[in-house]
């Protein structure tokens, strides 16, 4: 390429222009999406740590219940495939759908709530709450801060559901879905890590 | 009804104590009397509470800083004299669970109230100028945070007379923190303040990348950022990666003293080394997050009063991010003593050392960028000369320290206390104070005075170096931190000077009050009607002093580095075609979540929980209501754009640019 080609701008770089207001808010809840990976990291990591500081109490292989877990896993991963189809309604602008897959996604947001508590209490009824060992003071809380992110975003579905009545599909309105839906999704791939590490090799070692 | 909290836990019986909360609450009653009688509650309400104006956001950080600065320093005075009197056998006049409560507070109050909002409060106020912008990313977001470390500072202020404060030192160390060894209120009190402050700080931290990054002027660049921007955008990206650490930290430390969690504890299982592993995991790169700007600033200062560009501008960028990225690396340096083995010291020990380096290039550049320059040795000049002196000395005794050989005897002595006063003062704070003399007239519309400034500095330098040197010496001699009284007759000569270098620190903190008021009171004669009082190089400089609420009438076009400095010969439209500007209206969102966040953080420590519960759930009340502003964002049309950039050309800025 010659130098006049360059200085003509034929093929030179975009030259930057300020974000829409869409970009600023959408780049903007990336950025918190990381901040919170990195706190579920250091759980993970402290998880890790303390994975074998049972003290003399139960252990993972007693303690989790592997078709419990996978009931959650279908119940949290359907959820996100009907929260893709929400999105697309609002895409096409259609309410109805929009609602009804919305609706879907709470309905099953708060299975997969209910039977994380279910068993939680359990093990707290068996004896192995998060005060008996280091472990289980791990587990709990890491599991316990994704089921707390799942507990909010059945607060804002409530909330987006009030809102296209009063808003419509109105700019702003579509900003909010995009963020819950990025939202959603994080939680489901920190799920998967949770049921990876956490569940599946701890009924495994 | 009130859970732990009796009357028995007013400390009436501690004289100093008493009398400190009396003058607080007599200094506050008068200020809130003042604004009664002058009638100014709406004014305070609208143009400054509610506001989501970065500027204004900005100051209020930077105030709050200052305030608390007086507090912290007030702990300081107290740890020196008690240490003057308390040698040979005397007891000095503070008893120890209460000398542990005043360094723990002070270490506390200092990095988090004042120099985190210090620093967040210069980034708010000048990156948006900076780069174009007319506010931040998140306006309203921006101003919950500042409230939410508003609220966070309050907590640790109402320790002081309504229970009792950590005696844990600043980093709260388990087991020590842990309710078997801390059973009263002070470790609680502390987390829930650190915890609502650092929220506030990370939701700040997401906001000001958003804007570095998405909302720069059409055509400037990454590489076209000024300095001081991209410190900014280092240290932020440094928040945003950090923080969430210290919020996992904490909370795990709040699960075992609330609900009996096993993380830190001796027993079950729980490591106290894991927490003192992940609060450095925080805890270093934060040693960035506020040196980062202040670099920043002086790399401004010192390119303007040179009437240079930048020496080595890309090789700086390349410095600050190296630093960025080095912070995460080093953490164990904290802890050398743990034990975890000669390779992994080796390690953390060498990592620390090339950190050196880039620090270094920025010292040469600006060297570089002095010489051949024509120098005018204005107050933030100043500051920033005593700080490279400084700082070279702060950091070579930290690389002395990274020697893992060497730490293993300094380590808690009081070489790194004078080793980390050394960076964070010298650094730190005196970048702080270059950047609010730099910048004050662009906030104000007027210049502070000069030799009161100056003075302020002398005073400031010269009681630092009498304050801190001897430390270093005390170190070798074997004294130790956070120690209550010593039976070693020769420390004494030195804690002598230590302290008569704290009370010459206080003249200068005397100086720089004199030096807002005198400005204040003469504001008239010292007025920047320019916008640009110190011949500077970037955009901040282009608009007027104090900036419009728009800052920028028309967005600027960039098309290189400095492209202010190199526009100025170049003449202005007299008719510019000024357009509508939308912006964001106020919102009591912030003040309100701040209302909650203490009344939920008090109830908390003190067990209220119907309170906590109350205050929590006011809070998402405030949150969901909020979701429902539709029109956030009211017009100023291009009639009254036009007609205030025809004012603000003939006259610029009021004492507190209250001008709606």
């Amino acid at each position: 390429m010659s130098v006049m080609q360059m200085a003509s701008g034929e093929h030179a770089p975009a030259r930057y222009h300020p974000a829409t207001r869409f970009g600023v808010t959408g780049f903007g809840f990336y950025v918190y999406l990381l901040s919170d990976a990195i706190l579920f990291s250091a759980l993970f990591a402290i998880f890790a740590v303390l994975k074998g500081a049972t003290a003399g109490g139960p252990g993972a292989q007693a303690l989790f219940d592997v078709k419990n877990v996978g009931w959650e896993t279908a119940c949290l991963l359907t959820s996100s495939f009907v929260g893709g189809l929400a999105m697309l309604a609002a895409e096409a602008r259609r309410r109805l759908p929009l609602i009804l897959s919305l609706g879907a996604v709470f309905l099953l947001g708060l299975g997969f709530l209910s039977l994380e508590i279910h068993e939680f209490l359990g093990m707290i009824h068996a004896g192995a709450g998060p005060d008996r060992s280091a472990f289980l003071s791990a587990f709990f809380a890491l599991v316990g801060a994704h089921g707390l992110h799942i507990t909010v975003g059945l607060v804002w579905i409530i909330l987006l559901l009030i809102h296209v009545q009063t808003m419509g599909f109105s700019a702003s309105y579509r900003r909010r879905l995009f963020c819950f839906s990025l939202f959603w999704h994080v939680l489901d791939i920190v799920w998967i890590a949770i049921f990876t590490f956490v569940y599946l090799l701890g009924v495994q070692s | 009804m009130f859970g732990k909290l009796t009357l028995h836990d007013i400390p009436f019986d501690q004289p100093i104590i008493m009398a400190t909360c009396a003058a607080i609450l007599i200094g506050g009653a008068a200020v809130l009397g003042l604004i009664t009688y002058l009638g100014r509650w709406r004014w305070l309400w609208t143009e400054w509470i509610t506001s989501v104006d970065h500027k204004r956001v900005g100051l209020m950080y930077i105030m709050l800083a200052l305030v608390m600065l007086l507090r912290g320093f007030a702990d300081a005075i107290m740890m020196r004299t008690q240490l003057v009197l308390a040698g040979g056998g005397h007891l000095g006049y503070l008893p120890p669970e209460h000398y542990h409560q005043v360094f723990s507070a002070h270490g506390t109050i200092m990095i988090f109230f004042v120099a985190m909002p210090f620093v967040v409060g210069l980034m708010n106020f000048v990156v948006p100028l900076q780069i174009g912008a007319r506010d931040v990313a998140f306006p309203v977001l921006n101003s919950i945070s500042f409230w939410l470390t508003a609220a966070g500072a309050l907590l640790p202020n109402i320790a002081l007379g309504v229970g009792e404060f950590a005696r844990t030192g600043w980093l709260a160390y388990p087991p020590l923190s842990e309710l078997a060894f801390s059973p009263g209120v002070g470790v609680d009190y502390y987390l829930v303040a650190l915890q609502i402050s650092g929220i506030g700080t990370l939701l700040s931290g997401i906001n000001l990348i958003t804007t570095i990054l998405k909302m720069r002027a059409p055509g400037m660049e990454l590489g076209m950022m000024p300095v001081f921007t991209w410190t900014a955008l280092g240290s932020n990206m440094l928040i945003v990666a950090s923080f969430p650490i210290l919020t996992v930290t904490f909370g795990l430390l709040m699960l075992d003293r609330y609900l009996g969690f096993h993380f830190f504890t001796n027993d079950a299982g729980g490591s106290p080394m894991m927490f003192i592993n992940l609060i450095w995991c925080w805890g270093h790169p934060e040693v960035y997050i506020l040196i980062l700007p202040a670099f920043g600033v002086f790399s401004e200062v010192i390119a303007t009063f040179s009437g240079k560009p930048l020496f080595g501008y890309r090789s700086m960028v390349v410095a600050t991010l190296v630093i960025t990225i080095l912070a995460f690396v080093v953490w164990l340096h904290h802890f050398f003593t743990m034990g975890a083995g000669a390779d992994v010291n080796a390690f953390f020990g060498v990592a620390t050392m090339i950190i050196a380096i880039p620090t270094g290039v920025k010292v040469f550049n600006w060297l570089f960028t002095m010489y051949g320059g024509r120098i005018r040795f204005e107050t933030p000049v100043l500051w920033t000369l005593g700080f490279m002196v400084t700082f070279v000395i702060g950091g070579m005794t930290g690389v002395l320290m990274a020697v893992p050989s060497n730490d293993f005897l300094l380590h808690n002595s009081l070489f790194l206390v004078a080793h980390f006063h050394n960076v964070i003062i010298g650094g730190v704070l005196f970048g702080c104070f270059a950047g609010m003399n730099y910048w004050f007239p662009k906030a104000f519309g007027f210049l502070l005075e000069p030799r009161l400034g100056k003075a302020a500095f002398w005073c400031w330098l010269i009681g630092f170096y009498l304050a801190f040197m001897p430390l270093y010496v005390l170190g070798f001699l074997g004294m130790t931190r956070r120690m209550n009284h010593y039976d070693n007759p020769a420390w004494t000569p030195y804690l002598l000077v230590a302290c008569a270098g704290a009370f010459l620190i206080f003249g200068g903190i005397v100086l720089q009050i004199l030096q807002l008021v005198v400005s204040i009171r003469t504001w008239r004669s010292r007025r920047d009607l320019t916008g640009d009082p110190w011949d500077g190089r970037t955009f901040e400089w282009s608009v007027a002093s104090p900036p419009p609420v728009y800052n920028f009438a028309l967005t600027p076009e960039v098309d290189g580095l400095d492209a202010y400095w190199r526009a100025k010969g170049a003449a202005r439209s007299e008719s510019p075609a000024y357009e509508d500007i939308e912006l964001p209206k106020n919102a009591p969102a912030g003040f309100l979540l701040a209302f909650c966040a203490v009344a939920t953080g008090f109830a908390v420590v003190w067990h209220i929980w119907w309170l906590a519960l109350g205050g929590f759930a006011a809070a998402i009340a405030v949150l969901i209501a909020s979701s429902w502003r539709a029109h956030a964002e009211y017009v100023v049309s291009a009639d009254e754009v036009a007609d205030i950039e025809r004012r603000g050309r003939i006259t610029a800025g009021s004492p507190v640019c209250i001008r709606a």
